[in-house]
């Protein structure tokens, strides 16, 4: 075709060095991603208000329900420390154990391990973290010697038959150190993996990563450690959480750690968040034809709950979307003009609108042909994922 | 997380992580440092250009009526960004160009996948729109004004659903062919997820090329970089962005609408991409713009800079 078109001031300089991009590993992904809630702990941890005990079961009750393999349930920490948790044998005790979800709880010391196998833990999670400043700051010692603290904790497991899962902090970044190589990575998590942690989860704990220090980081340790071992959990605090999330499926990642309505904040930049959110996760999973288990609506559920129940909004992008379907439904009842229902709040569902008990409606997606539709607020893809607790 | 205090504030600001830890990036003027570290990922195009939507796509969809003075101050900020494409025109009908032509440099016209969306948006079918963005296009390239062409609906729409890219392409071919000189691809209501992204792209680059579209993603359900990235490892070279995530989506109030730039630019920075645009100065830009709609900003980025 004959054109002329006016040539824009910056032309693109890129276009030559473009090589042919091989679409193969853009679509390569596994089958299943077990997806590993933090919010129980990592999310309530760093909520500032104390959460009652009985709030603290009922979400994890809603989680389980919600069909998540893994629900992190709390933390033998000293409440001197982590004064959110102290009510953590009760918190074990109080939830219901759903056949087929396994509830670990954070062990930070042999004390901690033993008060948690007291109080019926089926599995311990440790953490050390990648860099030396961090660990010193946090833990008041070397990173060799909070591997060694982790060992013993591992030895004991070991011999009570519990499985232990490892964390590595700061694996993208450190707020002390800044930049935090690869090859450190790489080192620590092999040592957490022969030391005999069943998995270790590499966290990008202040949120600076992108795609591709994230692909460095994982192909360094992927040089020592299977990849069937390795999770990821990454923070939204500059809001890469899902990219990088994304690049690890790429790589071959198949556990992904994410927390419900996003909670927890990050405590090193105020007001900024923190955890990904499992619902916007899912929702990614789901459209990519990926198996999780999980039934968005209900967890969506258990977001609204724990959203009222802490007084806050979420952080989900897919609950803020979602809460305001109502509006998009009057929408269209009134035949598409722009008529505004009275606002809701983001966490209160409005029980006109509810054909499922709990009130909150996720509408399901039509054929594609669907004409003179209602208005639609979650992805239509072939997998009608989000019509039951076990679909994907 | 470990068992870390609730307040630990003897850290790292971001200003100074940005400042001396390059590997976060901070392209300023169309040259990384030579020193600076980077991490690229291989297949990824080398310069990415940044089309600004805030001034018209964000500002459009803010309830808040922004004073002129306002506006204009906020565009002059965004120009000495560094990003090399700041939208501030509005869709014309072909009566106007003559009047627009005094003072554009550049024209956009609005298509869409889906026949209802087109319908309720436009009043008219995808035929009769794109006859009549023929008359526009055709006028503007008399008058040397190029023209961009957009696509509503690219991953999905409000009331028809499931969008087939065979439409989406057919689309934007015809609007490629009328002479617009890129396609923005859009994802209206943010519905799309790197699967389906690939799968209307892969399809639209067999008409289309690469050089030639553009991706407009909404990050009404959180997926908006995801699939950013996923089309920068197409091939595709141009995304759009509003400053501070400016623009809710339309159809579901309160929900979040465009990606921020803010936001983009750090992935962008830390991918090794050029993009010309200094992140502070954008940062800066979507500072003054929320003091002045009064409103908190959606880039992370930003909140987590402020806040620190």
């Amino acid at each position: 075709m004959a054109t002329t078109r006016k040539i824009l001031p910056r032309r693109l300089v890129g276009l030559a060095s473009l090589r042919a991009v091989s679409t193969s590993s853009v679509g390569t992904f596994p089958k299943r991603v077990k997806i590993v809630e933090v919010g129980a702990r990592d999310g309530l941890q760093n909520e500032k208000n104390f959460v009652s005990t009985s709030t603290k079961i009922k979400l994890i009750d809603m989680l389980s329900e919600a069909g998540l393999p893994v629900i992190e349930a709390t933390s033998f920490v000293s409440p001197k420390w982590v004064p959110q948790m102290a009510d953590n044998a009760e918190v074990l005790k109080g939830i219901q154990k759903f056949p087929g979800i396994n509830y670990p709880v954070l062990t930070p010391n042999i004390k901690g391990f033993q008060a948690a196998v007291a109080a019926g833990a089926k599995e311990v999670s440790v953490f050390v973290a990648a860099s030396e400043l961090f660990t010193k700051r946090n833990v008041n010692c070397s990173i060799d010697e909070s591997l060694q603290r982790s060992d013993e904790i591992l030895r004991a497991a070991r011999a009570a038959a519990i499985p232990v899962r490892g964390y590595v902090s700061c694996v993208l970044g450190c707020p002390y150190e800044g930049k935090i190589s690869p090859a450190q990575v790489a080192e620590v998590t092999k040592k957490m993996y022969s030391m005999g942690c069943y998995e270790i989860s590499l966290g990008d704990t202040i949120g600076v990563g992108t795609p591709g220090i994230m692909k460095d980081m994982l192909s360094a340790v992927m040089h020592e450690v299977p990849v069937a071992a390795l999770a990821v959990h990454c923070h939204d605090t500059y809001g890469q959480a899902l990219a990088n999330t994304l690049m690890a499926l790429q790589m071959g990642v198949s556990v992904v750690d994410s927390s419900v309505a996003g909670l927890g904040g990050c405590p090193y930049a105020q007001g900024a968040s923190g955890n990904l959110a499992t619902e916007d996760l899912v929702y990614m999973l789901s459209g990519l034809g990926i198996h999780t288990g999980v039934n968005l609506q209900k967890l969506l559920e258990a977001g609204t709950f724990i959203c009222q129940a802490l007084n806050r909004k979420t952080s989900s992008k897919v609950a803020q979307a979602t809460c305001k379907l109502s509006t998009r439904r009057s929408l269209l009842q009134k035949g598409g003009k722009r008529q505004e229902r009275l606002g809701l709040s983001p966490s209160l569902p409005d029980p006109s609108l509810s054909e499922k008990p709990g009130g909150l409606r996720v509408l399901l997606p039509h054929g594609p042909t669907g004409s003179g539709v209602e208005c639609l607020g979650v992805p239509w893809n072939p997998a009608p994922w989000c019509s039951g607790p076990t679909s994907g | 997380m470990g068992n870390v205090p609730s307040a630990v504030k003897h850290c790292l600001s971001y200003q100074q992580l940005l400042r001396e830890h390059l590997w976060i990036g901070d392209s300023v003027a169309g040259a990384l440092d030579p020193a600076q570290e980077t991490t690229q990922l291989s297949g990824l195009p080398e310069y990415v250009k940044i089309v600004e939507v805030g001034p018209r796509d964000g500002l459009q969809n803010e309830k808040v009526i922004v004073p002129t003075d306002i506006k204009i101050e906020f565009i002059n900020q965004l120009s000495q960004t560094g990003l090399s494409v700041i939208e501030v025109t509005s869709f014309v009908s072909s009566r106007w160009v003559p009047q627009v032509a005094a003072g554009a440099t550049e024209i956009s016209v609005f298509g869409a996948a889906s026949e209802s969306f087109s319908k309720k948006n436009i009043n008219c079918s995808i035929e009769e729109s794109m006859e009549k963005f023929e008359e526009v296009v055709k006028s503007a390239r008399h008058m040397n004004i190029p023209a961009r062409g957009y696509v509503s609906c690219a991953l999905g729409c409000p009331y028809e659903g499931n969008i087939t890219p065979q439409k989406v392409t057919e689309v934007s071919k015809r609007l490629y062919g009328m002479g617009c000189y890129e396609i923005s691809l859009g994802d209206t209501i943010g519905v799309g997820t790197p699967g389906s992204m690939k799968r209307m792209l892969e399809s639209v680059m067999k008409e289309i090329p690469p050089s030639a579209l553009a991706v407009h993603c909404h990050d009404t359900y959180g997926q908006a970089l995801a699939n950013i990235l996923t089309a920068l490892q197409m091939g595709i070279n141009t995304a759009d962005s509003a400053v501070s995530g400016l623009g809710g989506c339309p159809y579901a109030k309160g929900a979040s609408g465009n990606v921020a730039t803010e936001d983009l630019i750090y992935m962008l920075n830390g991918l090794g991409l050029n993009t010309g645009v200094n992140l502070y100065k954008v940062m800066e830009a979507g500072d003054f713009i929320c003091k002045a709609v009064n409103k908190t900003t959606s880039s992370k980025v930003a909140q987590a800079s402020f806040n620190a």
